[in-house]
């Protein structure tokens, strides 16, 4: 019981909130790149807040059920199809045994993510499930999902309560252009006031070199004082880095552990799901905020999470329609 | 100790700079406050970073904020401590040098005007301090090599380079932990896996440590390295700067 790869789709991966505790030895972080999508495919399922989840990027992988189970679908709108049936993402979805679940080239967004009711059958390596391309190690084989993978189910768990509620708003990545809100430092006093000025008021184009370790920008030169090198330290999830060519690169879920390239900022933590579902071209800005302001909004997003659990858990205005009900159990008996 | 500055790095990690010079006190006063907090267990520290003159705090801010953070550092700051020599670790690697174990062995005995002989006697002879890791799991920066021994890197990086192997490039010595490329001048080889993710200590050691390298002949590096395989080899570890 589990799922076979039919095509892996460009790249999809194994991954949970990341290996954290072995940075001080060089071991890099990993981990889903958009924190959001992650918690609510998870949310939706009742699943433990780390589960891990399949990320798929820009065009997604074609799998088939070899067992029933429940999945969720959030983050990139890649038009999934069960069975060559679209399907609502966001939403709990019944899978049965043959079922082929397909997601194709991404609308808008560029990461989507499946979470799984029976739990992906992955070693804990080094306390996570996430992939580590780079070492090799953690989530399926250490590599990217090719055709005829298979991964099992830990568990057996195909009923969830309130199934009918189970769904929530889509969150759209439709727009081109996002305003980043950055916390300034640890080295933004490498940089010129002009230098500041331009970063926090000009616009940036997000270049094709956008993968999990990090995104390029392009635009106007950051000027730096004396030098845009340091003497090598440790990085942070979202940290914008300006070597000497001047233009910004955030960095990501793959980053390494440590650099030497002077930081301007670093992305608010409740922003960064913003930037990884941007795609090359699209355009950027950067708006200074506090760090008490980005705490505060990190806390709200988490009040917001407690609100989504509690509307997935009320029993739904469509129970009381017996038709209603009787279409959608209907789809499980086709 | 001149001061050192806590600076903001997002909403989820701080960044003690220590004074930017890379120097062994440093690295040791970062090294000392790293066991001070994981002494402390501070709630809501999630991962640490520490590097040739700094050390990055990562912190969830949900359990503890930027303020609450800020103040525990500013406290364990004032807290004197000793260099630590109590605390001091050398661990001692194994190391089958020259021939096919080091194939660029005869290109560093040339530059340094010296027979191989005297290189490992050299590379061999003191206890380098691992500064950081980083760049690949478990791959340490360490200081200390005598100068006689600085090489340049290779002008045409190997495509692969075996876990185990020992090599200088320009100033710096160490050994890489798993297959990589690199263009490091390769004078020899260990048997003990530096990393091992399945091991549950799946990296030897930390910045801080020292490495002392000991010259091994060809048969009792295979003796080892059969006790590697069965999971039965420890290194010999030196506390206390013995």
């Amino acid at each position: 019981m589990g799922i076979r790869i039919l095509k892996g789709g460009m790249l999809t991966t194994v991954q949970d909130l990341g290996r954290t505790g072995y940075q001080s030895q060089g071991f890099g972080v990993t981990g889903v790149m958009d924190v959001r999508s992650f918690k609510i495919a998870n949310l939706l399922l009742d699943n433990p807040e780390n589960e891990p989840v399949l990320e798929a990027t820009l065009i997604g992988p074609k799998l088939e059920f070899t067992s029933a189970t429940i999945i969720a679908i959030t983050g990139a709108d890649m038009q999934p199809t069960v069975n060559k049936k679209s399907v609502p993402m966001y939403t709990a979805l019944y899978m049965n045994k043959g079922d082929i679940l397909q997601l194709n080239s991404a609308r808008s967004g560029s990461r989507s993510y499946i979470a799984f009711s029976s739990y992906l059958d992955i070693p804990v390596v080094m306390g996570s499930r996430s992939t580590n391309c780079r070492s090799h190690i953690g989530g399926f084989k250490g590599r990217k999902l090719k055709e005829e993978d298979y991964i099992g189910f830990r568990i057996k768990r195909r009923y969830l309560p309130y199934f009918l509620s189970r769904k929530l708003e889509l969150q759209e990545f439709e727009q081109e252009s996002a305003v980043l809100r950055v916390v300034m430092g640890p080295q933004d006093s490498h940089f010129t006031k002009q230098g500041i000025q331009t970063f926090l008021t000009s616009e940036y184009t997000v270049t094709s070199e956008f993968d999990r370790m990090g995104c390029r920008l392009e635009g106007p030169f950051i000027a730096y004082k004396d030098s845009a090198d340091i003497i090598s330290d440790g990085i942070t999830f979202g940290a914008v880095q300006v070597p000497s060519h001047g233009k910004p690169i955030i960095l990501l879920s793959d980053r390494q552990t440590t650099g030497g390239y002077a930081k301007i900022g670093v992305v608010a933590t409740v922003d960064i799901p913003k930037l990884v579902q941007r795609k090359t071209d699209h355009k950027i800005r950067f708006q200074e905020i506090s760090v008490q302001e980005a705490q505060r909004l990190l806390m709200e997003e988490m009040r917001e999470m407690d609100d989504l659990r509690k509307i997935i858990h009320k029993p739904c205005k469509e129970v009381l329609d017996s038709r209603l009900v009787a279409k959608r159990l209907g789809t499980l008996f086709e | 100790m001149d001061e050192i500055k806590i600076l903001t790095a997002g909403d989820s990690a701080i960044l003690l700079e220590f004074p930017q010079k890379i120097t062994p006190a440093i690295n040791q006063r970062i090294t000392a406050v790293m066991q001070l907090m994981r002494e402390q267990h501070i709630e809501g520290v999630v991962d640490v970073i520490p590097a040739f003159c700094s050390l990055l705090v990562n912190y969830d801010p949900r359990i503890i904020s930027y303020e609450e953070i800020t103040e525990r550092m500013h406290q364990l700051l004032k807290i004197e401590i000793s260099a630590g020599e109590d605390r001091k670790r050398i661990i001692e690697i194994p190391v089958c040098y020259g021939g096919v174990y080091g194939p660029d062995m005869e290109t560093v005995a040339r530059l340094a005007k010296m027979t191989p002989e005297q290189v490992i006697e050299l590379h061999s002879s003191r206890d380098y301090l691992i500064y950081m890791l980083g760049f690949l799991p478990g791959f340490s920066y360490l200081g200390g090599l005598d100068e006689r021994l600085h090489t340049p890197r290779l002008a045409n990086p190997r495509i692969k380079i075996s876990a185990g192997s020992v090599g200088i490039g320009g100033s710096q010595t160490g050994i890489y932990p798993l297959d990589s490329p690199g263009g490091w001048q390769l004078i020899g080889m260990t048997p003990v896996k530096t990393y091992d993710p399945g091991r549950e200590v799946p990296i030897l050691f930390e910045a801080g440590d020292y490495i002392r390298f000991v010259p091994v002949t060809e048969k009792e590096y295979f003796r080892i390295k059969e006790l590697v395989d069965q999971e039965q080899y420890e290194c010999t570890i030196h506390k206390g700067g013995a």
